[in-house]
Parts: C-alpha cells; sequence; structure tokens
C-alpha cells in the first residue's frame, strides 16, 4: 500500500462520481433534459469537485507531514538512545535507520536497535498509509454522498462549478505576485541576518572584497571584508563594454531591417538574429572563455599589451553579442511603431531616406529606444553563465578592460556553489548581493517599462 | 557665372546628401553582418571542436579467457565472475600485441593507453555470454582520452606531453597492425557523467533535463494558461489587476540567477526538498518561465476577435462557457507556441540550477524526479570547467546536441504558428 495506491483508487472514485451525478441529474428530471437547470456533465463534474477536491486537499497535506510524525515517534521509541544526542547527531541516526528500513547501504545495518528502529519504522509507514487511504477514501465517498444528495431538478449546478473554476483561475493569477513576495521576502530575511554580521556601511561603502570567513576561530585572515564596491564596479565595467558593442549594432540593425531591407530579406533575417538570443548563455560563456579570451589575449600580445586570460573585454564582446537581438527587435518594434506620415511628411520635403531616419524617425522614436535599452542593461547586469565562465573570481577596482574583474553574480555563484554552512556571513552575503541586484534591475526595468508604455501610448 | 556656381554647389550638396545615405545603409548592412557573422562563428566553432568528439578510438585486442582463471574447477558462478581479474586478460593481451615492454614503467605507461571501461566492456560480455570462456575473443578496448587525442592530432607526443614518445611508438605499432580504429561514439549518448573524458556521456544529463522539463511544463502551463485566462477575460479592470500585470512584466525581466536564490532559500532551506533534485529545478524554472507563458497566453486570447465572443453571448453561453468552449480553443496555437518558446529558454538555463545543488557530480542516471541529477546546459558547464583536453571537444559536442534540442522545439513552435496561425 502506498500514496500511489490511494491515488490510483481516488481517480476511480472522480471518475465514478462522475457518472453517477450525471445520472442522478437526469433520474431526477425523469429523463428529460429539458427540465434540469443546467447540462447534464455539469451535474457530473459538480459531484466530481466534490468527490476530488477535499480528499486531494487531505491527501496533499499528508503526504508530506507523514515522515515528520514518523520521526518524532522515532525519537520517543529510541528513548535514552536518542536523548542526549545534539540536532546533527540525531538527524544521522534517523537517516541511517531510514536507510535500513528502505533497503539501502548503510554504515550501522548491523545494530541491532537500528534494525528494531527500521522494522517499527516500516510498519508505522504501513500504518500511515492504510490511514491515508481510509481517510482519503472517506472523504472522497462523503463528499460523493453529500453532492449526489444535493442534485435536484432547479439545482444550479453550472453556476456552482464555473464558481470554482473562477476561483482557481484567479488562484493561479496570484503565483505569480506570490513568486515576487517570494524573492523579495527571502532575500530581504537572509540580507537583514547578513547586516547582523557584517556592518551595511561596509558593505557599501568598503573597497575591498575577500569573502573569506574562519571555519576555526584563531586561523590566519580569519575576518573577511565585505565591500560590494568593486563587484558593482566590475558588472557596469562588463556591462558596459557590452553595451558598447550592442547599441550600435542592434539599432542599426533595427534600422535597416525595417527601414531598409526588402520584406523578403527581412522575413529571413530576422528570425536569423532571433537565433542569437536562443542560444543558451553557457553556450556564450563557453565560447567566451575557449575561443574569444585567448584571441584577444593572443591579439594583445602580438601588439605588445598584457591581457589578462580573464579579461573583461572578453566576456564583455561576448555578452554584447548576446544583448543585440534584445536591443534590436525592441527597437524595430518601436521604430516600426512611429506613424508613416511622419516619413511621408519629411519625404515630401525633399529629405533623403538616412535623413529621414537620423532627423525624424529617431527623434520620435527616442524614448522607445532608451526604455529598449535600459531592459538591454537589465539584462546584462543579471547575466551569470558569461561572466562566471569568463570573467575572473578576484575583486578588481579598475576601469582597464584588459584586466580581469568580477561581477555581482558571479560572486553569487561561487558563494553559493560548494558546501556551505547556511548561517555564515559568506552565505548570507550572496543573498545580499542577490537582493542588491534584484533591486537595480527592478529599478531599471521599471523606468523601462514604463517609457516604452508611454511612448507606445503617444503614437496609438 | 553665379548661376553656374550655385547649381555646381547643388549637384555637390546633393552627391553629398546621396554619399552619406549611401553610407548610412552600409553601416546597416555592417551591423547586421556583424550580428550574423558572430552567430556563424560561434555555430561553427562549436562543431569544428566538437565534431571529432562523436568518434572515438578503440583498440581491437584479442583477449584469452582462461577457463581456470574465470571458472575454477569448471563450474561457471556468477560471484567469481564477476571478481574475476579482467584487467589481467586486457593488459596480456596488450603486452602480446607490443613485444619487448618489460621494465615495471614501461608496462605502466603502456596499460594506459586503454581505458578503465574497456574493463567494464569485457566483464558484461563475459556475464552475458559465459560460452565464451575458454576461448579467445575480438574486444574493441576503449582507448584512454590521451590516445584519444593523440590519434586525433589535438595533442602532440613528447617529453612533458600527456604521450610519452615510446608512447606514440607503441600506437604506431598498434595503428600498423590495423588494431586501432575510430568508431561512433557512443558512450557519448549512453553513459552518465565521468571523470574519464572517453567514458563520460550526456545520457544522464540528458534524462535530468526531460524530467526537469516534465516538471517547469506541468507547472508552469496550466498555472500561466489559468491566470492569463482570469486577467484577460474575467478580471474587472481596477488597481490590482493593475499590480499584477506590473508584476508580471516585470519578473519576466529578473534575472535568472534570483530565481535560484530563491528556490535555495525557499524550497529547499524552509521546505526541506531534496537538493539537486529535478523535482526542485522544474519548480524554480517554471516560476521563471510562468512570466513568459503569461504574456504570450494573453497575447493570444487578445487575438480571437470580440465577434466570437459576442456570438457565443448571443447563443446564451456564460462567460465561462464563452471561455473555455470558444476563445481558448481558437486561442490554443498561439498559446502552444508560448509554452514552447518558454520551455526551451528554461532547457538551455544554468544559473538558477547551481544555486539548488544542479551541479553536483553524479553519475548515475537519475530514475525519478526526487533522484539527484544535472541537467545538459549544467553539463556543458562542468565539463567547460574540466581541465582534460577531450572534455573540450565533448563539451561542444554536448553544446551541439543541446543546440540541436533548442532549433528542434523552436521549429516546432514555427511549424505550428505557421499551420494554426489565423488572421482574423
Amino acid at each position: 500500500m502506498s500514496p500511489f495506491f490511494a491515488a490510483i483508487v481516488l481517480i476511480v472514485l472522480i471518475t465514478c462520481g462522475h457518472f453517477l451525478g450525471r445520472r442522478r441529474a437526469i433520474q431526477t428530471a425523469n429523463g428529460s433534459r429539458r427540465l434540469l437547470h443546467s447540462l447534464p456533465h455539469y451535474y457530473g463534474l459538480y459531484v466530481t469537485l466534490w468527490t476530488g477536491v477535499p480528499a486531494v486537499i487531505l491527501m496533499a497535506l499528508w503526504v508530506p507531514l507523514q515522515p515528520y510524525f514518523l520521526d518524532s515517534f522515532l525519537i520517543a521509541s529510541l528513548g535514552d538512545k536518542a536523548s542526549g544526542l545534539n540536532s546533527d547527531q540525531l538527524g544521522l541516526l534517523l537517516n541511517d535507520i531510514r536507510n535500513v528500513a528502505d533497503g539501502n547501504i548503510s554504515s550501522r545495518r548491523n545494530d541491532p536497535t537500528i534494525i528494531a528502529a527500521a522494522n517499527r519504522l516500516i510498519e508505522w509507514r504501513q500504518l500511515g498509509y492504510a490511514g491515508l487511504l481510509v481517510i482519503t477514501l472517506g472523504a472522497a465517498i462523503a463528499g460523493l454522498a453529500i453532492a449526489r444528495k444535493r442534485i435536484s431538478r432547479t439545482m444550479r449546478a453550472r453556476n456552482a462549478v464555473e464558481r470554482v473554476f473562477n476561483a482557481v483561475l484567479f488562484i493561479a493569477s496570484l503565483i505569480a505576485i506570490l513568486t515576487t513576495i517570494g524573492i523579495v521576502l527571502s532575500l530581504l530575511f537572509e540580507t537583514i541576518r547578513f547586516f547582523g554580521k557584517v556592518p551595511i556601511t561596509e558593505f557599501l561603502f568598503n573597497l575591498s572584497w575577500s569573502p573569506q570567513t574562519a571555519m576555526r576561530a584563531d586561523q590566519v585572515a580569519s575576518s573577511g571584508t565585505f565591500g560590494a564596491v568593486s563587484l558593482f564596479a566590475g558588472t557596469l565595467l562588463i556591462t558596459a563594454i557590452a553595451m558598447i558593442v550592442a547599441v550600435p549594432v542592434g539599432l542599426m540593425s533595427a534600422i535597416y531591417l525595417s527601414e531598409y531591407a526588402p520584406r523578403k530579406i527581412r522575413d529571413i533575417l530576422k528570425p536569423a538574429l532571433e537565433i542569437l538570443a536562443g542560444i543558451p548563455t553557457v553556450v556564450y560563456g563557453f565560447f567566451a572563455a575557449l575561443t574569444v579570451a585567448p584571441a584577444i589575449r593572443g591579439w594583445g600580445e602580438s601588439i605588445g599589451l598584457d591581457v589578462a586570460s580573464e579579461s573583461a573585454l572578453a566576456a564583455g564582446l561576448v555578452m554584447g553579442i548576446m544583448i543585440i537581438p534584445f536591443v534590436s527587435s525592441l527597437s524595430d518594434d518601436v521604430i516600426n511603431a512611429v506613424p508613416q506620415t511622419l516619413r511621408d511628411g519629411s519625404f515630401a520635403l525633399g529629405a533623403t531616406h538616412s535623413e529621414t531616419v537620423r532627423q525624424v524617425i529617431i527623434p520620435a522614436a527616442f524614448p522607445g529606444i532608451v526604455g529598449s535599452v535600459l531592459l538591454a542593461v537589465s539584462r546584462a547586469i543579471g547575466e551569470t553563465m558569461i561572466v562566471v565562465m569568463a570573467a575572473g573570481l578576484a575583486a578588481n577596482l579598475t576601469i582597464n578592460p584588459l584586466e580581469a574583474v568580477t561581477t555581482v553574480t558571479v560572486q553569487i555563484v561561487t558563494l553559493l556553489v560548494g558546501d556551505q554552512e547556511f548561517d555564515s556571513a559568506k552565505t548570507l552575503a550572496a543573498f545580499a548581493l542577490g537582493l542588491a541586484l534584484f533591486c537595480v534591475t527592478l529599478v531599471l526595468n521599471i523606468i523601462a517599462l514604463r517609457t516604452v508604455r508611454k511612448y507606445r501610448e503617444k503614437y496609438d | 557665372m553665379t548661376e553656374n556656381s550655385s547649381r555646381n554647389l547643388a549637384i555637390q550638396l546633393r552627391k553629398k546628401r546621396y554619399a552619406a545615405e549611401r553610407r548610412f545603409r552600409l553601416y546597416g548592412i555592417i551591423s547586421i553582418s556583424i550580428a550574423l557573422g558572430a552567430l556563424c562563428l560561434l555555430i561553427g566553432n562549436m562543431a569544428a571542436k566538437g565534431w571529432s568528439a562523436f568518434m572515438q578510438t578503440y583498440i581491437i585486442l584479442e583477449v584469452e579467457l582462461p577457463r581456470d582463471g574465470l571458472a575454477p574447477g569448471g563450474k561457471i558462478d556468477i560471484e567469481t565472475l564477476r571478481e574475476a581479474n579482467y584487467v589481467a586478460y586486457l593488459r596480456k593481451s596488450l603486452r602480446d600485441n607490443i613485444p619487448g615492454v618489460t621494465s615495471r614503467r614501461d608496462r605502466r605507461s603502456l596499460y594506459k593507453l586503454i581505458s578503465s571501461g574497456a574493463t567494464l566492456d569485457l566483464q558484461n560480455r563475459v556475464l552475458a555470454d559465459t560460452k565464451l570462456i575458454g576461448s579467445k575473443i575480438s574486444i574493441a578496448a576503449v582507448a584512454s582520452d590521451d590516445v584519444d587525442q593523440f590519434i586525433k592530432g589535438n595533442i602532440t607526443a613528447g617529453s612533458g606531453g600527456k604521450i610519452s614518445s615510446k608512447q606514440a611508438a607503441w600506437i604506431k605499432t598498434l595503428s600498423d597492425a590495423g588494431r586501432i580504429e575510430k568508431r561512433f561514439n557512443t558512450n557519448l549518448f549512453s553513459n552518465g557523467d565521468s571523470r574519464e573524458p572517453e567514458l563520460a556521456g550526456i545520457w544522464g544529463a540528458t534524462i535530468g533535463s526531460l524530467l526537469t522539463m516534465f516538471v517547469t511544463v506541468l507547472l508552469s502551463f496550466p498555472l500561466g494558461v489559468a491566470a492569463a485566462i482570469y486577467l484577460e477575460e474575467f478580471a474587472r479592470k481596477n488597481r490590482w489587476t493593475d499590480i499584477i500585470e506590473v508584476n508580471i512584466n516585470n519578473l519576466a525581466a529578473v534575472p535568472s540567477i534570483v530565481f535560484g536564490l530563491l528556490g535555495l532559500a525557499v524550497f529547499l532551506s524552509f521546505f526541506g526538498l531534496p537538493r539537486s533534485a529535478p523535482l526542485v529545478g522544474g519548480i524554480v524554472l517554471a516560476l521563471m518561465t510562468l512570466p513568459t507563458i503569461i504574456i504570450a497566453s494573453r497575447a493570444a486570447l487578445s487575438a480571437v476577435p470580440p465577434s466570437i465572443r459576442e456570438a457565443a453571448i448571443g447563443m446564451g453561453a456564460s462567460p465561462m462557457q464563452v471561455v473555455l468552449h470558444h476563445v481558448l480553443p481558437l486561442a490554443f496555437p498561439g498559446i502552444l507556441t508560448g509554452t514552447i518558446i518558454g520551455a526551451a529558454r528554461a532547457l538551455g538555463e544554468t544559473a538558477p540550477l547551481l544555486m539548488i545543488g544542479m551541479v553536483a557530480f553524479i553519475v548515475d542516471i537519475p530514475g525519478s524526479i526526487t533522484d539527484p541529477a544535472t541537467v545538459l546546459p549544467v553539463q556543458i558547464y562542468l565539463w567547460a570547467d574540466s581541465p582534460e583536453r577531450a572534455f573540450v571537444e565533448r563539451t561542444a559536442a554536448a553544446t551541439l546536441i543541446l543546440l540541436t534540442f533548442l532549433i528542434l522545439m523552436n521549429l516546432i513552435a514555427v511549424i505550428l504558428r505557421k499551420k494554426f496561425e489565423r488572421r482574423w
């Protein structure tokens, strides 16, 4: 017996409920569907909902809660063997028992108390699943009976069913809000804990970033410094390089595609550009680290420049290539939204096409273009994989694109990948950086979306 | 005179303006060429680097399977067969082919020519067919990654290199005897990850990706469509729905790594879900793709003309019936296209999965959504970080495979759009 079995029985019951409800409805109307308030299948759905919803909710609560209860029963049954252990040791012990019960290899499989406990656990699990079966099926059958009883000729089954549907749709639309709240709260809590360990002024104004924390109290260099300035400087440097590549190329591509290219060529080139946006960032990262960075290094050496092998230039260039389609497709939309009358007016005064673009279309589309560039900037700031693979790890406060710099996202990844205790300042610092990243991109996005929207309204 | 000069001036000005026009147009063409050139360079680079990984070097060896070693006393017993010394048989065959290798050091470097995977292959063959015991069989032993790279010309022999000049001479002997063969690299497609490049494969990561995508689509598609229906068809225009709308647009532009932090703090630390599992990865990616799907679905729903709705209302349909029976089926191709594009983006996503521990080194093929697993892009990241030369081509090959998946998904989306697109 397992939750799986209970689920199958439940599905069978739900299906039966549908047919029973339908049949009951037709019965109450003496076979003439005309007399019913709703179509017969709504009565079926009504019974289905009554059967399924309470049972599924019970099941969804029971299945994740059962292990917790069983663990506490186990601890109680172990008695003096469990008392006197700290929480880590207790977790280890429980894990051993669980492994033995599951038939996995465990280091303590020969310990009689563990075997006894494992057997108890197996027994309780069976008991729990039996209870689950009884309770969910009981709820399902009770729901089915109640709903079936309620069916009558004048019952508004459709309205009841639609109310439930409506509620489901509404709840689905809340998920996006919940996600945002989840992001803000989780980042905020960890950040507050971080600032309990590291003063906020250090995070904001200290120029040095060396996030090591002590494993032992007497360690050399046990205190880390968490000054995020150099990280933001590095992020800005790489973003700036990316924008220097992406904005002119993307904008000119958009202008060419929307103003000059014949329709047929445009239909081929535009999707081709979009492919660039569809390539996973890890591929760009690999390309940057494997091909672009060595190429730039080699080229720098040939003219006598000292280029770091993880130079900001390589990461920025490749990131710029990645951003091109964002700039071009957004500006394309914006340029297309400029009314034809403005173009016609300009041509009528004798302006050439390029003069029209430069002196009429771009000024008219300027707010929209700024908006799309801002969105691209926010994208570049939050981009992770390219910089993780191609930029450096050590913080470096510089504006020389040939040196290695590190970014906010790189530090988040390096702080969190690998084994970490959850409470150290090092781990918490990643959340503080995450919050800063979230805030910066949020502000950029809001400004950008506002500008684009306002601009659209102007010409609609 | 003045008339002439002003005319000349006008002609000159016009020439200048036309030249500016041509220049401007040229800038456009150059920009497009830069973008597309970068695209070609990137894909060409991956193809050139990754192509060779689809072939793998094998060393053909005749291996004697002595009866007294594998089945002492003529009794065939699975336990003995499992623990028999297959390495020794392979090594003996190797020594037979290269005479004159006597010193311990030379022997050891000779044995390094074949991969540890060859032993397993031999064992599996014997276990599958015990009649082979006592006979001499021909086996294609997987060559070690250094031999493979040497044969492919990616590394050169010599002092300090991965292949010594002695080893190079042995390889030459073997290849003169026709014992070196390049075959299609099935390991790449059928194995999980490995520290040995010649044994490392993407099958584990592919299954991990499929499981993760399964969770992602299962969650984000119904939720996204439901949310879009509510916002587009039922929600009253007020402050609250305005907030939801702004929120969705912003969520679509939140850096993906932030979703990873959310997953780490909420699903791993708070709810205690298993680390590295496709379940958590799928949930995180679902939250990330949700805004994309909602925006695409809303666009598809609003493209259905009001006349359809009005006709349905006129026939006495309830608002819910109008949407579920008439508007939604008509909007469905557009919704599906948006979902596929969102799923393709999720398939290529790496950063949030690093945060929830899907970056662990996992050899086993995951069997369920709670098993530890990794996904294709993360596998690429892991291999790209590995120092062995042979992982470079495998990384590029994995990239090609991932790109193939993505192109296929996008093609399906394009075909769906072309096939079902309706202009009202």
